[in-house]
């Protein structure tokens, strides 16, 4: 029993780390990718290749002076980023992150929890995190960021319903709600993109405006709302909120690589290595290495595509990735009954 | 253990239900009821209903209040524009409130305390057999009850067209 707690508590440490890391590095590489795009050279100061250029803007952020406007709620002020962090952080508990590495005889499962609900889990948590938005943007007592933190939440409730639609239509090829087994399920070339193909360009436009990033980055659209809900935030509370976007970003590209993208499955690896821990590690590198193709993609869209207006928005989301999302559970449904699998 | 948890559950829902009432501003009452759907949520984990858990926080705690949220943040409650009600009306009402808490104990004193039913499966509460017991045993009450949503839906959609032609 104490051996198990030890064994989660480290690996939750060590994803919990990962996923700080890996949101402090997107940081760079959006600079890096979006000096790239715009044929200029990105931050190239702070350590060869500008490569500490991350950890000279969290000292930064750590001592810039803070400023909390007296006619907010300084307890709900503070509350908000939190909620957006934890929130965010949240979520890297189910995502199996390799199969299991056998050390001294005992099986480690590389997933901190598999629970029963499994991607449900998910979408409960994504629900929650507008709340640190919401809070934040309402404390503040200010109109700009009250009106960010509208346009947030009424987004994000709106692209969660043909997120969880999307979703349905992989439960029903999978059968199962699990991530470790959806994950295991996708085997060799058995990826459920192939299966899935209209279910993943749903899943992964709702994960762009889920995580507020552009072309749906309107809750903060800096020609409309200055800064939007974190207008009157300063120091590390705006850090968090700008590093909360960070972490989902990440994470959604966890869950994209996992749910559509065969996770830690790598095909034809099997031919090649034979040690079962060694394949597990060359696995979880696969992931990192799809999961940082879909940063990639969230970039590169960001640099890429103008701003949505609002009304487009709401219409994109309702009009048309809903209706589409029923229509892709149903076309599923009758390739199912076709091919004799219910 | 477990009975800790619960306790410590209850007490959360029961306090934060208190304050949602207690609180003058509507903003921080909304945000108790949250933290009371919470606890709620926590129940359910404890009674091993995962689906329910995580129904309630998805839709209740995740869409229901945030709606009840952006209704209040946007209507802008505060002192200045607090409706004041007379006397007569406040005395009224505590003295209908209280005739309810009346029949409300009342009604709990005269109750039989059952003997709570023999648990024929404790997992029923997973999503597997809840899917299995409500497309076999309770398909039609299922069925209608999403009937009832699409009913309510189309309504909604109806009242919110500015001009009906």
């Amino acid at each position: 029993m104490i051996e198990y707690i030890i064994y989660k508590a480290i690996l939750v440490v060590i994803v919990f780390c990962i996923t700080l890391v890996a949101a402090m590095y997107s940081t760079y590489a959006e600079r890096k990718i979006a000096g790239f795009i715009q044929d200029r050279l990105g931050p190239n100061r702070a350590g060869p290749f500008g490569i500490l250029q991350p950890v000279a803007d969290g000292v930064k952020m750590f001592m810039k002076e803070e400023m909390i406007p007296d006619v907010s709620n300084k307890f709900l002020f503070i509350l908000g980023p939190s909620v957006a962090m934890f929130t965010s952080l949240m979520t890297g508990a189910i995502i199996p992150w390799g199969t299991s590495l056998t050390i001294l005889g005992h099986q480690y499962s590389l997933q901190v929890a598999d629970v029963n609900i499994g991607i449900l889990y998910l979408l409960g948590i994504t629900s929650v995190g507008v709340y640190g938005i919401m809070i934040g943007g309402w404390a503040s007592n200010n109109k700009f960021a009250l009106l960010g933190a509208l346009r947030a939440s009424s987004q994000m409730i709106s692209y969660e319903i043909g997120m969880g639609l999307s979703i349905i239509a992989l439960i029903m090829t999978t059968g199962t709600l699990s991530i470790g087994e959806i994950a295991a399920q996708q085997h060799g070339w058995h990826w459920n993109i192939l299966y899935q193909p209209l279910g993943f360009l749903i899943f992964i436009i709702c994960a762009f405006a889920e995580t507020n990033r552009a072309p749906f980055d309107l809750p903060e659209c800096e020609s409309e709302l200055i800064g939007g809900y974190h207008t009157e935030y300063s120091s590390m509370k705006l850090g968090f909120y700008l590093f909360a976007e960070y972490t989902n970003m990440f994470i959604s590209s966890a869950i994209l690589a996992t749910l559509y993208f065969g996770g830690y499955n790598m095909p034809f690896l099997g031919r090649f290595v034979h040690d079962p821990n060694m394949l597990a590690l060359l696995g979880t590198f696969f992931l990192f290495c799809k999961i940082c193709f879909f940063i990639f993609v969230f970039m590169w869209v960001r640099w890429t595509l103008p701003r949505f207006r609002y009304d487009q928005l709401m219409n994109l989301g309702w009009k048309g990735l809903i209706p589409l999302a029923i229509l892709n559970i149903a076309i599923t449904g009758i390739v199912m009954w076709i091919t004799g699998k219910i | 253990m477990t009975m800790y948890l619960f306790y410590f559950l209850a007490f959360l829902a029961i306090l934060c239900g208190l304050m949602v009432i207690l609180e003058k501003n509507p903003v921080h009452s909304v945000l108790y009821l949250i933290i009371t759907f919470f606890a709620l949520a926590g129940h359910y984990l404890l009674l091993n209903a995962q689906f329910l858990f995580i129904v309630q926080i998805m839709v209740y705690a995740g869409a229901i209040m945030v709606l009840f949220l952006f209704v209040i943040m946007l209507l802008n409650l505060n002192k200045e524009t607090e409706p004041h009600k007379s006397n007569l009306v406040k005395f009224a009402a505590a003295i209908s409130a209280g005739l309810l808490l009346v029949v409300l104990v009342a009604a709990m004193k005269g109750a039989e305390t059952l003997p709570a039913p023999a648990t024929t499966n404790a997992d029923m509460g997973l999503v597997k057999n809840l899917g299995q017991v409500l497309f076999t045993q309770f398909l039609l009450p299922f069925e209608t009850a999403s009937l009832l949503f699409l009913a309510a839906m189309v309504g909604a959609v109806m009242l919110g067209k500015r001009d009906i032609k």
